[in-house]
């Protein structure tokens, strides 16, 4: 199994997530995360799903999802050739003698503080999977009281894919 | 500016616009408001007694005829009595429209009396769905409707339309166009998956044309015929498309799959290379997948590009409609065979060997009672190619798939995918109304019967004269044989005791039909052509069966083709060098 990220254009029309989530739970395809949202376009909207299969059914997803009458286009995204984001907010807690460490590892992750209560702080950061997992292992020692993640959201580099591959800052 | 209509209004209209000549449906109250100018349409609408008759009806009439059939319910339990029919005709990809009222809209999602949430439900059963509460719709949606569930791989697609949607004024204007960005079947192969697929057949020294459903469904039977006999290949034909290749041509090899015949399945399991034409590597075909046609390349010709690769890796993918694709393969081929035919005089004789060895057959019970596969066996003889023969599920669906000669496309209509019990009685209906002039012979297990035979008395209203051959074993056939086979012969709850309870002559006599028995050998002749000669209303032959007797041969559940068993606990004997 592996984790593939599909970008999903469909009609902006009632009904069209429960399409594709009915259609992912009959045919047993699993979802990492989904997440769904306005485009350009007011007609159409965008998912970008995260899905874990076996590569040979990873066709089999892309295609099936490509019947629904709604979905206008499909692809993979190449994580190289693609910006890659998740939102997390965190609310860790701090004594006085961990506050500063925490800080600290907000600057080195670029994250940002967005609340600070007497003993806890929440910090907000956005990035790849792998920076949003890298920074909670950092922060797990001082004791994580709540998290919240978005899904995956993506997009293609450049104008067209593999065009640009300026490098990814965050 | 057009004229100010109902919606409902609209509805009718709309259907006309369609092409819609007839419906089956049952009113109710949220779907009231369209009943009236029903009332006034050209369309024929069918009263029938149960919405899941109107479904498989509609089924049968589209099977029959290739036309989109369509069935109309009301709301909450006559928007799901459809689900059946609607899952069943999707699975077979069989083009149907239904119809459902819907409550108001403001009353959506209340809990309101008689809603369900049918455009929910039957997401993951239909092609497509829609909901409609605006008039303004439903123009557009009727003919969405309609393009979806004929076009491309063919499937059931249902319009849920508020009430309030049917009564509000509205302008009718039928779109001269459609625009579904998301929908764009494709029609032809590219070349050169028509150029690669060539090239394999014509490196092929032990092909086997695989022809499914898809086949009928494309009318591609005269492009098949040539392909046949240009590459001189054996052909089996699935459940599914029966009639799509005659029974009768020497290249036949039969029926693949549980129940096929020991050469058809056996020629996939030794085949070189696959031609698989609309069919789609089920289960029931391939038995246990990882041994399937182990040392086979495949060609998959399909409408549906997610058919190709879903359960068998292929070599060459053919996506289009089959007609068109069977069309351009066929010069490309001519033009591979002027360079060098493949000498298929080595796999012919190994296919007649297994053939003449195997044939298919029956014994006669040894009790004096009559055998099952005799009396469907005489049915077709006496009713001939010309008729279509529509069957429930179970063991007397499998010997009407065996013991019947079928010549022609649409002669032969079952429920394959889902496996329907009591689809036999309403998709005969369906067909009849669709093929007036055709004999139709439904025939059905005691047990399937018992499921929807009241749709008899909306043929017997109707002028729908169907004949019926219940192929009564007393039990539960088919569950009866697997339990035979594999649970120690406990029969638990499948005796039906139906021998006179009910008595199904008496019950088709009390529905308006003619009531018949036969209960000896002698006498199947002599009934079958007592049944073809009535015409004038529904006809029912209730005829006494061997209940022990089998479906054979039999590839079990889960197991390798390769362990096709003839009869009980025989499998065959193969040559050495062809193990």
């Amino acid at each position: 199994m592996s984790t593939h990220t599909l970008s999903v254009l469909v009609e902006n029309s009632p009904g069209v997530l429960a399409r594709v989530a009915s259609l992912f739970s009959r045919r047993g395809y699993n979802i990492d995360s989904l997440a769904v949202g306005p485009t350009e376009d007011p007609n159409v909207s965008r998912m970008t799903i995260v899905v874990n299969v076996e590569a040979h059914a990873l066709s089999q997803v892309i295609q099936q999802t490509d019947k629904l009458i709604n979905v206008l286009s499909i692809i993979e995204l190449d994580p190289i050739a693609s910006v890659q984001r998740e939102l997390l907010l965190v609310k860790v807690s701090t004594t006085p003698e961990s506050r500063s460490q925490v800080l600290e590892t907000v600057q080195l992750f670029r994250a940002k503080v967005v609340d600070v209560a007497q003993d806890a702080v929440t910090i907000e950061a956005t990035g790849n999977s792998e920076k949003i997992q890298a920074l909670l292992r950092v922060l797990e020692p001082y004791g994580i009281k709540e998290l919240v993640q978005s899904g995956l959201v993506a997009m293609e580099r450049g104008l067209k894919p593999g065009k640009s591959q300026q490098p990814d800052h965050d | 500016m057009s004229a100010q209509v109902t919606g409902a209004q609209s509805l009718v209209k709309s259907l006309e616009a369609a092409g819609v000549d007839v419906m089956f449906g049952i009113p109710g109250g949220a779907i009231l408001p369209a009943y009236d100018p029903i009332f006034d349409s050209s369309i024929r609408h069918i009263l029938v007694r149960h919405e899941q008759g109107a479904g498989h009806a509609a089924t049968g009439y589209a099977q029959a005829t290739g036309r989109v059939g369509v069935c109309i319910a009301t709301s909450g339990p006559g928007a799901t009595n459809l689900v059946t029919p609607l899952a069943d005709a999707q699975m077979d990809s069989v083009p149907v429209v239904a119809i459902t009222g819907q409550v108001a809209s403001a009353a959506i999602g209340t809990d309101a009396f008689q809603e369900a949430d049918i455009r929910g439900i039957t997401m993951p059963v239909t092609k497509h769905n829609f909901l409609i509460t605006d008039p303004q719709d439903i123009p557009r949606a009727i003919a969405e409707a309609f393009h979806i569930a004929g076009t491309g791989r063919p499937g059931a697609v249902l319009v849920d339309i508020a009430k309030d949607a049917l009564t509000k004024m509205t302008d009718f204007n039928w779109p001269e166009s459609l625009s579904l960005p998301g929908y764009n079947p494709v029609m032809d192969p590219t070349p050169e998956s028509i150029r690669d697929a060539a090239a394999l057949i014509a490196q092929s020294s032990s092909p086997v044309l695989y022809v499914g459903g898809g086949m009928i469904k494309s009318n591609a039977s005269a492009e098949l015929m040539k392909l046949a006999e240009l590459t001189g290949a054996p052909v089996v034909t699935t459940l599914m498309a029966l009639g799509s290749f005659p029974d009768s041509h020497p290249q036949h090899l039969g029926m693949p799959g549980m129940h096929g015949t020991v050469a058809a399945v056996t020629a996939l399991q030794k085949a070189d290379l696959l031609i698989t034409l609309g069919a789609r590597f089920d289960d029931r075909v391939t038995g246990k997948l990882s041994s399937f046609a182990p040392n086979a390349k495949i060609i998959h010709a399909d409408i549906d590009p997610a058919e190709i690769g879903k359960n068998r890796v292929v070599d060459v993918a053919l996506v289009g409609d089959l007609k068109a694709t069977i069309k351009a393969l066929l010069p490309e081929l001519q033009s591979q065979f002027a360079k060098s035919k493949p000498d298929l005089g080595a796999w012919w004789a190994q296919c007649n060997s297994w053939r003449a060895r195997y044939p298919l057959g029956f014994d006669e019970p040894t009790d004096g009672s009559v055998s099952p596969q005799y009396v469907i066996q005489r049915l077709g003889q006496i009713a001939g190619p010309d008729a279509i023969y529509v069957a429930g599920v179970g063991q007397h669906q499998m010997w009407s798939s065996q013991f019947v000669n079928y010549e022609k496309p649409r002669t032969w209509i079952n429920s394959g995918g889902l496996g329907t019990m009591g689809f036999a009685v309403p998709a005969a209906m369906g067909a009849k109304v669709g093929a007036p002039d055709t004999v139709v012979w439904a025939i059905d297990g005691d047990g399937c019967f018992q499921m929807t035979n009241q749709e008899l008395v909306t043929c017997a209203l109707n002028n729908i004269p169907i004949k019926v051959a219940i192929i009564n074993n007393e039990s539960l056939g088919m569950v009866r044989q697997w339990q035979t086979l594999f649970y120690n012969e406990r029969y638990s709850n499948t005796d039906l005791h139906s021998k006179r309870i009910p008595d199904f002559a008496k019950l088709a006599e009390a529905m308006g039909c003619v009531g018949l028995r036969c209960e000896s050998k002698e006498d199947v002749d002599r009934v079958i052509n007592e049944a073809m000669a009535i015409n004038d209303r529904p006809v029912v032959v209730d005829f006494s069966v061997h209940r022990d007797a089998m479906v054979w041969p039999m590839v079990a559940a889960g197991t390798s083709n390769d362990d096709i068993v003839i009869a009980k606990s025989m499998a065959p004997i193969w040559d050495s060098q062809e193990l």
